[in-house]
């Protein structure tokens, strides 16, 4: 090698090395004071742009006021028919309530530190108040709330919080369980599919909803869980729901974020569906039985008036918030058009039980896959033993991974 | 149980199986075409996109081979007419296949269309074992059951084929023979983009009826692996196909089972199968690969190469 193609070998080599240095330093977050707004991080460098209204400093505005806009990240695309559809909606009541406010969407957020790129952006543009929608979105989101303390963060369904951080979820487990218990009703070969991505407690526990709703109209019924291993990859979806239905099922429902592929390979093959997140029904009119969906859009429009308005600590909204059934976070859609009016009117005493506090889903006893009591007789298990389940009932046919 | 998982096998693999015989073609020929998972993709999103259009999956099907025949000739292009590295090309034609349908395909994510179902075949999927298993799937797996033994025969048997293989061989001797191996590979890169493109196609049309980004999640690559387990020989690249297909559906009847398996391993399942496959194939004494396999034609006009 000739001297020359040494030194610019060397040159490149430096270059790299430092531009890696420089783009790892940044990420570490610029040791943003209290107060200043602004503080550019990200491997973007500091945007030199006035940041409006996020240069409010701490010790005026209380925690997500001053902004002149709200933010909102998806990790998936807005038309899922699924989990990232319901947010859609809800960031759309936020935009029709608030007319002042810009709204600012970005969709396919992956959950990485990509993510705070994202959100430190939106600050940049006026945003003091930030939605991370997906649960892997929180470690992100705890990050930049670290930075800017007077942006006010509103999680979906974390489990840690911080000063400025709260976290929203609802109790889907209650609509997810009248499903089950319509699905216990109708299906003719008492084993009903469960198409689900990874074993996290959130997954684990709509799954033991259901079960549950099942059996108690339907004693034999069983629950046949099978993981893909993603939240939505459709070819996978298509094999687990025929691979279902080749083993006779004929319900299939699905934790998903998108829920197209699986609703419409049920509905194809003449298999019964239940959805969740979204409501699906118009593309499986002859199958659809029910389905669980969040119903955002009244939350979202309380929790953005409570940090304009200065309210977010002490507010209820700045901890674990869980809305419910009863106060209509979580909702059942209408029924299909072949579900008999008995099963309606089955599902929806029960539903008012659910709302007047007589029935639990979860109310002891409780068992597991190998029979062992895990509530007893006469115990209703907390929100938080709920939302830390690493099991299946009994009647589950499926494994988690120790 | 058997018949399940031989049942998704095919349905599983079909994809793949297009994407291997492609891939073999053009491997045959001397290009080496990482990019397939790009070309795969853009084939699902032009079969899907044009479907939803025209209405019509057979339209949707010629447009996603042509969609992938799309990215191979961008690949044709930068890796025989100005000689760039094969490898290095067919990765980076892989991230912009996949970026490009990412932002293309956007608004095609809740879009339904009527495509391609099972359609039984009359008096074959009456037989007891095999009639499931074979003979009641969607038009184009039965496209690509035809497909393997013509991809041999025309290997194989036809002088396209020789004319294919020697320049996956022996580019220097096709050159003498007066023929231009840069055209033969041209064509034979198009054909597996092509192939490719259908493979991605009958995934989106026929099998999930939907387009998500990314949505091959990682066939591609898998069918360039396959090719190399299989020794470029098409009947053993689709027995490799469905073999990975088999690999997807026991991961599902096993969990259906109840067998306690840890799912985490069984997603794994399908890619250590395809791994395990190619040590064994490191074992054999000689290598069938075609000697001219990634190499550079050089040769010019009139000069000794």
């Amino acid at each position: 090698m000739t001297k020359a193609k040494r030194w610019v070998f060397a040159a490149l080599a430096m270059t790299f090395l430092l531009s890696f240095l420089l783009s790892a330093c940044s990420q570490q977050g610029s040791g943003s004071t209290s107060g200043s707004g602004s503080s550019g991080g990200g491997t973007s460098g500091g945007d030199s742009a006035d940041s409006g209204g996020s240069s409010g400093e701490a010790s005026s505005g209380a925690v997500g006021t001053g902004g002149s806009a709200v933010g909102f990240i998806f990790v998936g695309a807005r038309d899922d028919y699924g989990y990232n559809q319901a947010a859609y909606i809800g960031s759309q009541a936020v935009e029709e309530a608030f007319p002042d406010l810009k709204v600012l969407r970005v969709e396919n957020v992956p959950e990485t530190a990509e993510a705070e790129r994202v959100m430190e952006q939106m600050i940049n543009d006026g945003a003091n108040i930030i939605f991370p929608t997906s649960y892997g979105h929180l470690d992100p989101a705890l990050n930049v709330a670290a930075r800017h303390p007077d942006v006010a963060f509103f999680h979906q369904g974390g489990l840690k919080t911080a000063e400025n951080l709260g976290t929203y979820f609802g109790t889907i487990w209650e609509p997810v369980y009248l499903a089950g218990v319509a699905a216990g009703k109708m299906t003719k070969t008492n084993k009903l599919g469960y198409i689900v991505s990874v074993p996290i407690p959130q997954v684990l526990l709509n799954v033991n909803a259901f079960q549950r709703g099942a059996q108690s109209v339907n004693p034999d019924v069983t629950t046949t869980v099978v993981f893909t291993g993603s939240w939505c990859d459709p070819g996978q979806q298509a094999n687990a729901a025929n691979s279902l239905i080749d083993g006779g099922v004929d319900v299939l429902t699905q934790h998903q974020d998108c829920t197209k592929t699986v609703i419409e390979t049920a509905e194809r093959r003449g298999a019964m569906s239940v959805g969740y997140h979204a409501d699906a029904s118009s593309l499986a009119p002859e199958g659809w039985i029910v389905g669980s969906v969040w119903n955002w859009p009244d939350l979202f429009v309380n929790m953005t008036k409570t940090a304009l308005e200065g309210r977010f600590d002490g507010s209820m909204y700045d901890g674990k918030y869980r809305g419910t059934l009863a106060d209509g976070t979580v909702m059942l859609t209408d029924f299909g058009k072949n579900v008999p009016d008995d099963v309606k009117a089955l599902v929806g005493e029960m539903k008012q039980a659910i709302i007047d506090g007589a029935l639990h889903p979860f109310a002891g006893p409780v068992k597991k896959q190998d029979g062992e009591v895990v509530f007893a007789e006469g115990v209703i298990p907390t929100i938080d033993e709920l939302e830390s389940m690493d099991w299946f009932v009994e009647g589950v046919i499926g494994t988690i991974p120790k | 149980m058997i018949a399940d998982i031989l049942t998704g096998a095919v349905r599983s693999g079909t994809s793949v199986l297009f994407a291997v015989q492609g891939e073999l073609v053009s491997e045959r020929a001397g290009v080496i075409n990482l990019g397939t998972e790009g070309a795969m993709l853009a084939g699902a999103l032009a079969g899907f996109a044009t479907t939803v259009w025209t209405g019509s999956p057979w339209l949707g099907a010629l447009a996603g081979g042509t969609g992938g025949m799309l990215i191979a000739l961008l690949h044709a292009f930068l890796v025989i007419s100005r000689g760039a590295n094969q490898l290095a090309t067919g990765l980076t034609l892989m991230f912009l296949g996949m970026g490009l349908t990412a932002f293309f395909g956007r608004k095609f994510v809740s879009e339904s269309i009527v495509g391609f179902n099972p359609t039984p075949i009359p008096l074959l999927s009456d037989i007891p074992f095999i009639g499931n298993v074979l003979f009641n799937h969607d038009p184009l797996t039965y496209v690509s059951f035809a497909l393997v033994p013509l991809i041999w025969f025309a290997l194989f048997r036809t002088r396209l084929g020789v004319i294919i293989r020697a320049s996956g061989e022996r580019e220097d001797a096709l050159f003498a023979s007066g023929m231009n191996p840069k055209l033969v590979r041209y064509g034979a890169v198009l054909a597996g983009g092509f192939l490719a493109g259908l493979g991605g196609a009958q995934l989106s049309i026929a099998y999930t009826h939907s387009w998500v980004e990314n949505m091959t999640a990682g066939r591609g690559i898998v069918a360039v692996a396959l090719v190399i387990f299989a020794a470029w020989k098409p009947l053993r690249a689709a027995v490799g196909a469905w073999l990975f297909g088999a690999a997807q559906a026991l991961q599902l009847t096993v969990q259906q089972q109840g067998y306690p398996i840890s799912p985490y391993f069984l997603f794994m399942a399908p890619y250590l199968i395809t791994l395990i496959a190619l040590l064994a194939v490191e074992f054999r004494k000689k290598s069938r690969m075609p000697e001219a396999l990634g190499k550079v034609f050089t040769g010019s006009p009139g000069g000794a190469g």
